[in-house]
């Protein structure tokens, strides 16, 4: 989490430090240092109220921090619109998707920067390009014909990130991708995740999933009670220090949880 | 795939090349409805998850048009629906304007109102001040664009619901009209002048109309014809020449059908003429256009088209401009066919006619879902309740009492759908 001078060179895309947010009394955000790179992801993790949403809409221009620099691509940049922070190359996928479920998958890819040719709409490009965009990903999605409301959750979830990818973002934020999701859907979504990762975008995945950030993150950088707790290299850690991170505390209700069980759970399988 | 008719045996064969299949046909788990099977079976599964689109209106057209046909053999003459063709124009110019904001999940109660002002407002200038006749429509017009404005100021700044807003109008609007017409409340516009000439006695020659039938088909076809190049240049999945050929034909039997036997009588009216015109300028915009995507996208989910970066206070404000423009136009229309400007001018039932006819069409109360088509659809099976109730010599009691339980029917299916497209993910 050292600052480097040239971002370049390691190839951090995404860089802020000392980021401070302070909602009147409360301080919701001090001093964060978060560094993401091409071909990075990096997990955001921490529990309700950690400063995580507000850390995502500080990135993504929803609001202005109080205090602190971002660096984008080496640049120092000050971001006060979402319009903004998407023209420089940053999406974010929100919770909601916000998807228009009465439009066909193509419309909704498309929705707010239609192709036309001549004055009417190029549904025949648009068409084509979705298909593009989505064999790029690997996405399953039987047809760009049909509206949104009939596709699965994670379909949906395909079809809100490819729709991010359009504006050729270098950083991608999703807030929450599986929640919500079932077993394979998660996995889709996860795939998904990496095949960001092959393209060289710098992904932020924010994620309350011990197993999702650990199946795909490449660090992980804990929030807790608005403060950075600690970035961790995925492949040197184990889900018990991140969660003791998380929590703030070795002994915690899921370090608890997981040494009452061990032992209650080996009588019933000797007896069945 | 490999299981449903030959052309796709082949398919499965060079399966080792997707490029074969056009590229929006490739996913595996896409049941294949290719050719004349394929069609139907998309129609029919369609239907049966409840998006009925324009078939129950179709439908209940030609219930009512069958049994008031049985009931009175006058009904469906030549002259009958001459008539018929003149009583729609006006209000379902007004009806377009309704869809609009029905599209937008929202309404415009003061419809009637404000096409009264202006035909008050186009009358006094014309008849008392002695404008010119162009001036006088103009500044009609102008004034349902002016209160349409008004109408989206209020809702996009104070978000105060439209219902609200415009049941204001209805009344504020009515009292405007009664006190631009002043005392005398009655105004008899020019028998000779060429609005009123054009609103009841001007009718394409027969010759005419058959020409722009075929004009109409063959645009049809060669916008068809381009879009199919395009799509296979691009390597998608295009519409076979047959069911082009079909499609062709059958717009134009439907074209043609009703001009030739309107043209037994006097033939199609300009006035008609307009009024579709309108409807089919409508429908491009709405499905060609962005801003007619946009339309949709607010209608649908206004969270999500406003962070698409659509431009949603415009997009509201358009709407509710050209909904009371084509009030204001009904209006006018409806004056020049009455050849009069008075104090019910736009009362009675204009105001619950134009809403009526939006919904009987198909367009969804919930927004996002609907057509411009449902204002031409809607309109004609009210104009024919009203028609054939009169044949039957039965007054206005029984017409807006069956025109009431048309609505009712219409809504239900349009919620009955909605429940049915919620249950199949098509909602």
């Amino acid at each position: 989490m050292t600052t480097t001078t040239s971002p370049e060179a390691n190839g951090t895309v995404l860089s802020l430090s000392g980021v401070s947010k302070r909602f009147g009394a409360v301080q919701a955000l001090k001093d964060i240092e978060l560094d993401v790179r091409a071909g990075e992801v990096v997990a955001l993790v921490g529990d309700n109220g950690a400063g995580k949403s507000t850390l995502v809409k500080t990135i993504a221009g929803v609001y202005g921090p109080d205090e602190g620099h971002m660096h984008f691509d080496g640049k120092a940049v000050n971001v006060t619109s979402p319009a903004e922070a998407q023209h420089l190359g940053i999406a974010t996928v929100f919770q909601d998707l916000a998807l228009c479920d009465n439009l066909d998958v193509v419309a909704n890819l498309f929705l707010g920067r239609e192709l036309k040719h001549g004055r009417a709409l190029d549904e025949v490009e648009m068409e084509r390009q979705s298909w593009q965009l989505l064999r790029q990903l690997s996405a399953k999605i039987p047809s760009v014909r049909i509206p949104v409301a009939s596709l699965s959750g994670g379909q949906r979830q395909t079809v809100a990130i490819a729709r991010s990818l359009l504006g050729e973002p270098k950083v991608v934020m999703l807030d929450e991708p599986t929640a919500a999701l079932g077993v394979a859907q998660t996995a889709e979504v996860l795939n998904l995740v990496e095949r960001l990762r092959e393209h060289g975008l710098g992904v932020i995945l924010i994620s309350h999933n011990m197993a999702d950030v650990m199946a795909v993150a490449d660090r992980v950088a804990v929030l807790r009670l608005g403060r950075n707790n600690g970035v961790f290299q995925v492949s040197q850690t184990s889900s018990q220090d991140i969660i003791a991170a998380i929590t703030g505390a070795t002994s915690n209700p899921v370090s608890q949880r997981a040494a009452r069980r061990t032992p209650q759970e080996n009588p019933p399988q000797e007896n069945s | 795939m490999s299981t449903s008719s030959e052309p796709m045996q082949t398919q499965t064969e060079t399966e080792e090349l997707p490029s074969a299949l056009p590229a929006d046909l490739q996913d595996e788990r896409l049941i294949a409805s290719r050719g004349w099977r394929g069609a139907v079976s998309v129609f029919t599964s369609r239907l049966r998850s409840g998006d009925l689109g324009s078939l129950p209106v179709i439908i209940g057209l030609i219930v009512i048009w069958g049994v008031f046909q049985a009931l009175n053999p006058d009904f469906l003459s030549a002259r009958n629906l001459v008539n018929l063709t003149l009583q729609s124009a006006a209000i379902g110019t007004i009806s377009i304007g309704i869809v609009l904001v029905l599209l937008l999940g929202e309404i415009d109660l003061s419809v009637g109102s404000v096409s009264g002002l202006a035909a008050a407002i186009m009358g006094v200038g014309w008849v008392q001040h002695g404008w010119p006749l162009g001036l006088a429509v103009l500044a009609g017009l102008l004034t349902g664009t002016v209160v349409g404005l008004f109408y989206g100021g209020l809702y996009t700044r104070f978000g105060v619901p439209s219902f609200v807003i415009t049941l204001a109008g209805l009344l504020g609007f009515l009292g405007l009209q009664l006190y631009v017409l002043g005392a005398e409340g009655s105004l008899n516009l020019p028998f000779t002048s060429p609005l009123v000439k054009f609103a009841s006695q001007a009718f394409l020659p027969a010759g005419v109309a058959y020409l722009v039938v075929l004009l109409v088909v063959l645009a049809y076809v060669a916008s068809r014809m381009a879009s199919r190049r395009r799509r296979a240049a691009a390597g998608l999945s295009t519409v076979p020449t047959g069911m082009l050929v079909a499609r062709a034909v059958g717009l134009a039997v439907v074209l043609a059908v009703p001009v030739a036997v309107l043209n037994q009588d006097r033939g199609v009216s300009w006035m008609f003429i307009l009024f579709v015109a309108l409807v089919v300028v409508m429908d491009l915009a709405l499905r060609r256009t962005s801003w007619g995507r946009s339309v949709m996208a607010v209608g649908g989910n206004v969270e999500a088209a406003r962070r698409s970066g659509i431009n949603v206070r415009g997009i509201y404000l358009s709407v509710f401009a050209l909904c009371s423009t084509f009030a204001a136009l009904g209006g006018i229309l409806a004056a020049g066919r009455l050849a009069a400007v008075n104090q019910s001018s736009g009362g009675g039932d204009t105001n619950l006619n134009a809403i009526a006819a939006a919904v009987i069409g198909g367009t969804s109360l919930f927004g996002g879902r609907g057509s411009a088509y449902s204002a031409l659809l809607g309109i004609i099976v009210i104009q024919s309740i009203s028609s054939g109730l009169s044949l039957l010599n039965l007054d206005s009691s029984i017409r807006f009492m069956v025109t009431g339980a048309v609505l009712l029917l219409a809504v239900t299916i349009d919620s009955l759908s909605r429940r049915s497209r919620v249950a199949h993910g098509r909602a």
